[in-house]
């Protein structure tokens, strides 16, 4: 593999911030990023991801705060000064231009002898398994393959930072799966430092060595996938990986890390996350997969079923308590919308913060 | 009656709305005959009447034209403005369409550049006349600083025509072009950045070969308008002289000499002219990338 990406050893944002007007897009945000490390950065929209990717590639000044390549700071730098690769949203491929002129574009601006772009390039195109479409037009090729000539072009220059921004969104979901499993085929083949800007947690706990979770401007929490699908450190980042019921009560009792929450007359227990005394107010936040509706039981909450779908394996449906709370639920068999079903909580994985 | 397992043959008036022609269709009639009165009407007419000279054969007009130097020089004349005008209004309007892309609040500016076109030929050439004049302030300000010792002779010959038509062309063209550069995908500008491209190789290799279709439609436009020119060939110019356009020897012909033959023979003249511009820049524009200027789908 001649394709490489050059050497650096550490990106490192350094109370990074963007500010619009009065409005703080992207607040004091510090991240070191190593080597050919796979990071994602994930919140909902607005939370200022996009922001920060454009500040790291040059193209929206910061308003404060410094970014370095290793020693080197880069901040003030012009876009085309950085030499990183980026791959947008749009995928934004010349559309004058031949799939083999796109990916040659960087090589080209750099001067690089013809001979030698064409080596890399074919090169390239090898790896996005697109050899044989080299000479058409970006226009010519489907959703897909154009994404595959937008990450093409983007590491053939061998940048030490490969910028991704939402590349899959325009895609539709089996493309998407695909083309996932295809980023990570690329970057394992070539081990490329990449950011990856997304709002999909799905697709960021399956690509990312490290998630960043970003919330109005600010670093939320930083870590692994399963860190952050199994024990997220706040009740928002957990809202957001997935824990969509969230059940107010008072703690009972606590063991180690086990808390027992009293919802009404029930009793749930859960993961500790911060510090929660006897007494004090907490919420129970468990994933849908985490609900199942049981033949009634002692120690279990009582719903109304409101909506049910069908998902192949099973069922999910919404059901909301006497108290008004909706909860969302699975099941192995249909529930008629209007009756009343028990609903347990999986205590393995129930998380509990302080409310 | 016999009973029939075949469906009978759509009527003429399914086959009609097949091909999109139904009631709705009749609408068109009122343009159809608006084009026809106005265009094409005199148009033949015109076509036809050149071919009755009040003397000799059919083509004497044409030959009349033709042999005439002081006939067949106005089309050099009009070219030797329309052109530059048209290159320099484009070259003008390109640099600030670009500027202007970037701004926010472009209503202002497009506004001010906008005006002239809303001022009319006439009231440009008056006020270029004293501005521009023997007396006028361009001259005193350059005499003021010592930069001439007389004034500069920018009235009744080419550059007053040739100021006029700049200023009432630019803000059409600037109009046109300032439609195509913010046509172009914003993200294309910010990929080639991010590979590597500098501010004029962003320019050369991704805005301009986008751009070259757009830009080639501005140029015709423009120019067949500043072919039509007349009024200020005559005030601003010498229409006897170094400005007497095409346009000018037309209204000669014919309300000087009431040859309205020679005049449509004229007129037909400047249409082929124009016609061999136009369909030589079109041809030149088929050589170029045409398609969307987006960078890609949704």
């Amino acid at each position: 593999m001649l394709l490489a990406s050059s050497k650096f050893n550490q990106l490192r944002l350094d109370h990074l911030t963007r500010s619009f007007g009065s409005v703080n897009a992207l607040q004091d945000v510090s991240l070191s990023i190593g080597k050919g490390e796979f990071i994602a950065l994930l919140g909902p929209s607005g939370c200022g991801k996009s922001t920060a990717l454009n500040c790291i590639a040059g193209l929206l000044a910061a308003t404060g705060g410094s970014i370095y390549l290793d020693d080197k700071r880069i901040d003030q730098l012009k876009p085309e000064d950085r030499g990183f690769g980026m791959v947008f949203q749009s995928y934004a491929l010349f559309p004058h231009m031949t799939v083999h002129a796109n990916i040659g574009f960087g090589l080209k601006m750099r001067g690089t002898a013809k001979a030698e772009i064409s080596r890399r390039v074919d090169e390239a195109l090898m790896l996005v398994r697109l050899e044989t479409h080299g000479h058409k037009l970006p226009g010519q090729l489907s959703g897909g393959q154009q994404q595959r000539v937008a990450i093409a072009r983007a590491i053939v220059i061998e940048p030490p930072l490969v910028l991704m921004d939402e590349p899959l969104s325009n895609l539709d979901a089996k493309l998407r799966l695909e083309m996932r499993a295809e980023i990570r085929r690329i970057h394992n083949q070539l081990g490329a430092t990449t950011i990856y800007v997304t709002h999909d947690q799905d697709e960021a706990l399956s690509l990312a060595d490290r998630i960043v979770v970003l919330r109005d401007g600010q670093i939320r929490q930083v870590g692994s996938p399963r860190i952050l699908y199994e024990s997220p450190d706040h009740l928002d980042v957990a809202e957001f990986m997935g824990y969509r019921n969230r059940l107010t009560g008072k703690v009972t009792a606590r063991d180690g890390d086990r808390v027992t929450v009293e919802v009404g007359t029930v009793k749930l227990a859960g993961n500790m996350r911060g510090e929660i005394p006897i007494g004090a107010q907490a919420v129970i936040a468990a994933r849908p997969d985490d609900v199942t509706a049981i033949d009634a039981g002692d120690n279990a909450l009582t719903a109304t079923v409101e909506t049910i779908e069908y998902r192949g394996r099973e069922f999910v449906g919404t059901a909301r308590t006497e108290g008004g709370l909706e909860l969302i639920f699975h099941a192995p068999q249909a529930a008629a919308i209007g009756s009343t079903i028990s609903l347990a909580v999986d205590p393995a994985h129930a998380l509990a913060y302080a409310a | 009656m016999q009973k029939t397992d075949h469906t009978p043959p759509p009527s003429l008036r399914q086959r009609l709305a097949l091909r999109g022609m139904d009631g709705v269709t009749l609408l068109v009639l009122p343009a159809v005959l608006f084009v026809l009165a106005i265009f094409v009407y005199p148009f033949v007419y015109g076509l036809l009447l050149s071919f009755e000279p009040k003397e000799g054969g059919m083509f004497a007009n044409y030959t009349r034209f033709f042999s005439d130097p002081f006939l067949y020089n106005t089309i050099a004349t009009t070219l030797w403005l329309a052109v530059p005008v048209t290159i320099i209004s484009l070259a003008l309007a390109l640099p600030v369409a670009f500027r202007v892309r970037l701004m926010t609040r472009q209503r202002l500016l497009t506004t001010i550049l906008v005006l002239p076109v809303t001022l009319g030929t006439v009231l440009v050439a008056e006020g270029l006349l004293n501005f521009l004049g023997p007396q006028g302030w361009f001259s005193r300000t350059l005499m003021l600083f010592g930069i001439i010792d007389s004034p500069v002779k920018l009235t009744n010959n080419y550059w007053g025509v040739f100021a006029s038509l700049i200023i009432t062309g630019f803000p059409f063209t600037f109009l046109l072009t300032l439609s195509y550069v913010t046509g172009i995908d914003p993200a294309l500008e910010q990929a080639a950045a991010t590979h590597g491209a500098r501010a004029w190789q962003r320019f050369r290799h991704v805005f301009l070969p986008l751009l070259v279709p757009g830009l080639a439609i501005a140029f015709l436009l423009s120019f067949v308008q500043a072919f039509a020119v007349f009024p200020s060939a005559i005030l601003l110019g010498a229409p006897a002289g170094p400005t007497r356009v095409i346009s000018i020897a037309a209204y000669q012909a014919a309300f000087e000499q009431y040859d309205y033959s020679m005049a449509s023979a004229i007129a037909m003249i400047m249409a082929a002219v124009q016609l061999v511009i136009v369909v030589a820049v079109l041809m030149l524009r088929n050589l170029f990338y045409r398609g969307s200027t987006a960078g890609g789908k949704g």
